[in-house]
């Protein structure tokens, strides 16, 4: 099968949530709050897609999609090529457990009350990925896996540092066999000196297994590191997306401009580098701003930015590099021909 | 806020609907009227006349909004011991009710306030095991028990007080001898409320001792007594708000209990004997009133909350 | 949680129980407490094989003091007064478990479907918790009691099913925040079904203040028997109960005259509730490690 033409492993087309706000004397829908606002994508299998943006820009939002703790308000979402809207119950089931999550806060995602065993291998039996024969095997070696030595299992959560809790959630992950896997933030609340660990782990195990990752995160650093592709998003839209190394080298949006240069850079030559601060604040997902959200705090931003909505455009052809701001690729096609 | 009132008030409304159609349903189970008109002497066409004149042959739902419509107009039925009109011995009864009630509380916040704030700031302190023994063994004794106790101790043996009704008999009455009778029933009744109140307003103010922004006042320099006087206190009207909601349910109930072995002439004396005759108008009606007054107390102090505490959200 | 799991378990850990276990024996009243009920609560089970004499047979003087044939002395018909405590003890224990359980039973079920399902369900339920709440607790009891004939098994029945409004309350309130977490979620997403979910998952995490709710709730409902039976609209006789033991107080020789008639039975109620308003207390800040106490 050509390489070019085979089916990515998930598939987003126009993925919108909007969430309703209730409020009112007598309870009514008096606003929505537009999480996520038109967005597609794709991943191949064996990538990882690294989404970065503020907090509140839907980058969150669209990992529950993803894994089936929500319904998309409109658009559809596409596992193998195949609708998962569409899909009856059974099928449904047997696909969940090929998408799985890793969550931001260890201190939540494990059950207090259930030592690491349980935690981990009811749902390896209940699915029948092991049986009760086979399954202490089966932990033993997912711990291996997660660097985790065995006598955690008879163990509790609390009895755990914040870096080995998440190592655990990554085990329970893991333990379903899934051949996708949405990390959200899994290093934001752990310490610097951990979140390396964790992110080498991630990256080990994507290439051992040969999984496919959705890298959600705002730290633009730890994202660079394990994605081959990034996705900016700002306000529910993704307003650029290419290769990681190409985003770091040629930013092209102003919104991604922005969040590199925040970037502290350790290089005392860099001392004197110009910055250039985001002026405003974040818009209100209920209210966007019109046409291209971001245009309030542009520093390019003309008239037609707040008329109409600009869409991903391919920055050169063939480049598989998108952008959402036609007034930095018209300059750039300018200063090319000129 | 303005909103979370109106709301408040508005989600009030169908529970008060509910609450008529539970207390009909109930008078259904227990019978119709009817029934209870029946003696030796009731020739059958009397029977029959009362029976339309009842609208008893109409269906119950129909029946169901008959009866609301009496019950707005301040109809609740009638005695079927004494004929009353139940609206009236409700009327009748309520005063000395209250009084007792109202006493009761005040003592018992006058005990459990201090005592609580008293034993939250010397933790672990003789006086605070010594207030929570109390506590705890004031909602521990059985009220009725406690009262038996009393009488024997203070009418029997002693003979101070006097230990029923609420004024002597064959006298005038007067201020001083309602006081001398009502002493014993608010003390029962004091003394157990207040145990649990001590206990409530206690962990309440423990939390609020604790709090960081608390220490950041000691911190600022502000004198101990100020912290605790200004800045715990606003904080502790909470529960004590919430304490004093609470209590108004309790209060309805324990007073029958205690009513009945004082003699004590109030709305709980009647109910007692209306269930001893199975008087159900009278029983009916005071349920009403009193799933009403409970529900008017819990809509207040929701009320309350609001306004002493501006972060309140409903659900 | 505590089994073996083929020799995994390091010795240095603690399991959950072993921690409230810790923390509750430093709370020096509610190990009395325990211990106390421990032996009454033995003396009630074995009541038939010590209690000296047959309750409700007639085997001495009416009214007769405290002797050695008759430890604490003969009711008004001539029964051994100790041996109806006992039996009377038995039947109040009896009756404020056996309500507690029931009550407890609706009020988990009730709170953990509103709690979980949200919505109109939610919302119905809610608001008729909130109707049966406004109805002062004791009135109802009484009118049911009124109603349905007082006896043994209606007086449970009907506590039992006075007493849920509050365990579903807070069963519901604990659910809505479970139902958040991270950990369920994550269950959710490896599709474990909705049992496992409730009572796999959530409820596990909501029994410690259920317990504690419900120990109050059996202090509350040993008191509500002892005073319904008092009035005579609880267990009747010939039956003892620890409430209408106390019924013959309301006559003016026995109270002054006869004390043993009544004060033992009022006072094993204050023991009883107390202990158990201890241990409740107790269990409350051993299992809440935020309570202010240290543990």
């Amino acid at each position: 099968m050509n390489e070019k033409e085979k089916t990515p492993l998930i598939q987003v087309e126009n993925l919108k949530k909007y969430y309703p706000i209730k409020g009112g004397i007598i309870t009514h829908t008096t606003g929505l709050i537009k999480a996520v606002d038109g967005v597609s994508f794709s991943i191949m299998e064996g990538e990882t897609l690294g989404l970065v943006g503020e907090s509140g820009c839907g980058k969150s939002t669209i990992g529950r999609q993803l894994v089936g703790l929500e319904s998309p308000t409109e658009g559809r979402i596409l596992y193998e090529g195949k609708d998962l809207s569409k899909m009856g119950k059974r099928e449904l089931a047997g696909i969940r457990t090929k998408l799985q999550m890793v969550f931001q806060d260890p201190y939540s995602s494990l059950n207090p009350r259930k030592h690491i065993y349980e935690i981990l291998a009811q749902p390896m039996l209940y699915h029948h990925i092991s049986t009760a024969q086979t399954v202490e095997k089966d932990l033993l070696r997912i711990l291996d896996m997660v660097g985790l030595p065995r006598n955690v299992l008879g163990r509790y959560p609390h009895e755990f540092s914040g870096g080995q809790r998440q190592r655990i959630g990554i085990a329970k992950a893991l333990s379903l066999n899934p051949r996708f896997i949405v990390c959200d933030e899994p290093v934001s609340a752990l310490d610097v000196s951990i979140q390396a660990q964790i992110l080498n782990l991630l990256k080990s195990l994507q290439e051992e297994l040969h999984l496919t990752l959705l890298f959600v995160g705002h730290g633009l650093g730890a994202v660079n590191y394990v994605s081959s592709r990034i996705a900016v998003m700002y306000l529910g839209r993704i307003v650029e997306m290419g290769e990681a190394k190409e985003i770091f080298r040629n930013p092209h949006h102003p919104y991604t401009q922005a969040l590199l240069n925040a970037v502290p850079v350790p290089d005392p030559e860099e001392k004197g580098r110009k910055r250039e601060l985001l002026q405003g604040e974040i818009g209100n997902s209920v209210n966007p701003p019109s046409g291209c959200h971001f245009h309030p705090r542009c520093p390019y931003a003309a008239p037609i930015c707040s008329q109409k909505e600009p869409g991903l455009q391919e920055i050169c052809a063939g480049s598989s590099h998108f952008s959402a701001c036609p007034i930095v690729q018209a300059k750039k096609e300018e200063s090319s021909r000129g | 806020m303005g909103k979370y009132i109106i709301k408040r008030i508005l989600i009030a409304i169908p529970v008060l609907i509910g609450i008529t159609i539970i207390d009909y349903a109930i008078m259904c189970l227990a019978g119709s009227p009817l029934e209870m008109l029946q003696g030796p002497r009731v020739s059958q066409s009397a029977l029959e006349a009362k029976k339309i004149a009842l609208g008893l042959d109409k269906p119950f739902y129909v029946q169901y909004f008959v009866w609301l419509g009496q019950l707005l107009h301040g109809n609740m039925g009638y005695s079927i011991k004494s004929y009353q009109a139940v609206s009236d011995m409700i009327g009748s009864h309520l005063g000395p009710t209250l009084l007792l009630m109202g006493v009761s509380l005040i003592v018992s916040l006058l005990i459990a306030i201090p005592a609580g704030i008293y034993s939250a700031i010397h933790q672990y302190s003789k006086g605070d095991y010594a207030v929570v023994t109390f506590s705890f063994l004031g909602s521990s004794i059985p009220g009725f028990f406690l009262s038996l106790l009393l009488i024997f101790l203070f009418t029997v043996k002693l003979k101070w007080l006097p230990s029923s009704g609420m004024t002597t008999l064959g006298t005038e009455g007067g201020a001083g001898d309602v006081a001398l009778h009502m002493i014993m029933p608010v003390i029962v009744l004091a003394t157990s409320m207040a145990g649990s109140n001590i206990r409530y307003i206690r962990s309440a103010m423990l939390e609020i001792l604790q709090q960081d922004y608390l220490r950041t006042a000691k911190a600022k320099g502000i004198g101990r007594f100020l912290v605790i006087n200004k800045h715990a206190l606003r904080n502790a009207l909470v529960p004590i708000v919430t304490v004093i909601g609470m209590e108004v349910p309790t209060l309805f109930g324990g007073a029958v209990i205690i009513e009945q072995v004082f003699s004590w002439p109030g709305l709980g004396l009647m109910t007692m004997s209306a269930i001893m005759n199975r008087d159900y108008p009278v029983i009916m009606g005071v349920c009403l009133l009193s799933a009403v007054v409970v529900l008017l107390a819990n809509l207040i102090t929701d009320i309350l909350y609001a306004l002493v505490d501006p972060t309140i959200q409903l659900d | 949680m505590g089994k073996n799991k083929k020799g995994i378990k390091d010795i240095t850990s603690e399991s959950y129980l072993q921690t409230i276990g810790r923390r509750f024996r430093k709370h020096h009243l509610a190990a009395v407490s325990f211990v106390v009920l421990i032996i009454l609560g033995g003396a009630a089970l074995l009541a038939p094989v010590i209690a000296p004499y047959d309750p409700d047979a007639i085997v001495g003087p009416f009214s007769g003091a405290p002797s050695r044939e008759f430890w604490l002395g003969t009711d008004q018909i001539g029964r051994d007064v100790l041996s109806r405590l006992l039996y009377a003890m038995r039947i109040s224990l009896l009756v404020g478990i056996m309500a507690t359980l029931i009550s407890t039973v609706i009020g988990v079920i009730l709170g953990l479907v509103a709690g979980y399902f949200g919505g109109v369900i939610d919302m119905v339920l809610m608001r008729f918790t909130d109707m049966v709440m406004s109805f002062p607790y004791i009135l109802l009891v009484l009118v049911a009691a009124a109603i349905f004939k007082p006896g043994l098994w209606n007086i449970i029945w009907i506590l039992g099913f006075v007493d849920w409004p509050g365990i579903a309350r807070l069963v519901r309130g604990n659910v809505l925040n479970l139902r958040e977490t991270n950990f369920v979620k994550g269950n959710l997403i490896a599709g474990m079904p909705l049992r496992h979910i409730l009572f796999s998952e959530i409820l596990p995490n909501t029994v410690a203040p259920i317990l504690v709710y419900a120990t109050s709730v059996l202090a509350l409902s040993m008191l509500d028997e002892a005073a319904l039976s008092f009035l005579g609209m609880g267990v009747q006789p010939p039956t003892a109960s620890l409430g209408n033991m106390l019924n013959g107080a309301q006559s003016l020789t026995v109270l002054t005259k006869q004390p043993w008639l009544w004060v033992p039975a009022g006072l094993l109620i204050v023991v009883l509730v107390m202990a158990i308003n201890f241990i409740g207390d107790a269990l409350r800040d051993a299992l809440d490690p935020n309570s202010g106490r240290n543990s």
